[in-house]
């Protein structure tokens, strides 16, 4: 559970609407939220970003931690899915860099002035974002290399 | 020496055939102090080649552990003259151990290229056969054999170290044969 004290203050502060674990943001005030939990609430250790596919939008969701006090609060923000684009956090929380490059290159939504926004995991040649809903799984990813060269015996 | 057996170090029964010089020897004349063995020199070196098979370990997932406790003292594949190489171009013998993704797939092509002939595969695991229950993912190569030729499929998730020790086994009578998936 977030301290309700500080979900309070982002309620106070920003539109923000509180879930179990944090609240969530618009994608316009994700930035200033963000500078205002690592420095005047203390939340300075980012612990993970990871995605998701709903029906009508991406989610990006950061969890922040303060380390003084153990507590670990959840920014989530919807990402529209015809313009799937966020604002780059990675100049807040130094730690989101390569987490954003993992959300980018498995659900395909970009990040705003990230410094080097690359795929992570998957080869750079490959087709799409594989963790999409619209992703085709029935089709297994046949790797066909190059035929080997005749070798004699 | 006349007569006398070469048994393979630490092994009391060759389990792949030929574990003897008069296995693979179509005649042997013996008379006092030495002796002459008649054989094909085809025999001698696929004889030589199984006997000593030296294997680049490709640990990719969790059969890598079942690998690594087969080269270890209670299973000691070192008895059949196996002996772990870090490098491709010291070995004849590769050992995919783990799940094949398709970004791992190029430099396991890169590594076999590099490998001197003659060469084996022996493909470890279900994952590495088929893909197994990753089969689907849209990450993983469905079985090794897309990418590089594979002479001894061992099954198993993990196959245990027997399993693959008979794999091992397998192949050393493949090799006696003459066969090869890589050509």
């Amino acid at each position: 559970m977030p301290a309700p004290e500080v979900v309070a203050a982002l309620r106070t502060r920003f539109s923000a609407t509180p879930f179990a674990l944090g609240v969530e943001l618009p994608a316009t005030e994700l930035l200033t939220a963000l500078r205002a939990l690592r420095d005047a609430h203390g939340y300075r250790y980012y612990v993970l970003g990871t995605g998701t596919e709903r029906e009508t939008a991406f989610e990006v969701l950061h969890a922040v931690r303060n380390l003084e006090s153990g507590d670990t609060l959840f920014v989530k923000v919807a990402v529209p899915k015809d313009a799937p684009e966020v604002d780059s956090i990675a100049f807040v929380y130094a730690g989101a860099e390569w987490q954003e490059r993992e959300i980018w290159d498995l659900f395909g939504v970009g990040f705003k002035a990230h410094p080097d926004l690359r795929r992570i995991l998957m080869p750079d040649d490959y087709p799409g974002h594989p963790l999409r809903k619209s992703f085709a799984m029935d089709t297994p990813w046949g790797y066909r290399p190059a035929p080997a060269p005749e070798d004699a015996s | 020496m006349a007569g006398e057996t070469l048994p393979i170090v630490g092994q009391t029964t060759a389990p792949a055939g030929g574990g003897t010089l008069e296995d693979i020897a179509e005649e042997v004349v013996r008379f006092p102090g030495g002796g002459i063995a008649l054989l094909r020199t085809d025999a001698l070196f696929h004889w030589a080649q199984k006997s000593s098979m030296w294997p680049l370990t490709f640990g990719l997932a969790c059969c890598a552990i079942e690998m690594m406790a087969t080269f270890a003292g209670r299973y000691d594949l070192d008895r059949f003259g196996m002996i772990l190489r870090p490098t491709p171009r010291q070995s004849d013998l590769m050992i995919i151990a783990g799940t094949v993704t398709i970004k791992m797939a190029p430099r396991i092509r890169t590594l076999y290229d590099q490998m001197a002939h003659p060469k084996w595969v022996i493909s470890m695991g279900s994952c590495a056969n088929s893909g197994d229950h990753y089969r689907n993912v849209y990450s993983v190569v469905p079985g090794v054999d897309h990418v590089i030729p594979v002479d001894i499929y061992v099954a198993g998730c993990p196959p245990t170290p027997e399993a693959l020790l008979e794999g091992v086994f397998a192949l050393q009578r493949k090799v006696m044969e003459g066969n090869r998936a890589g050509a």
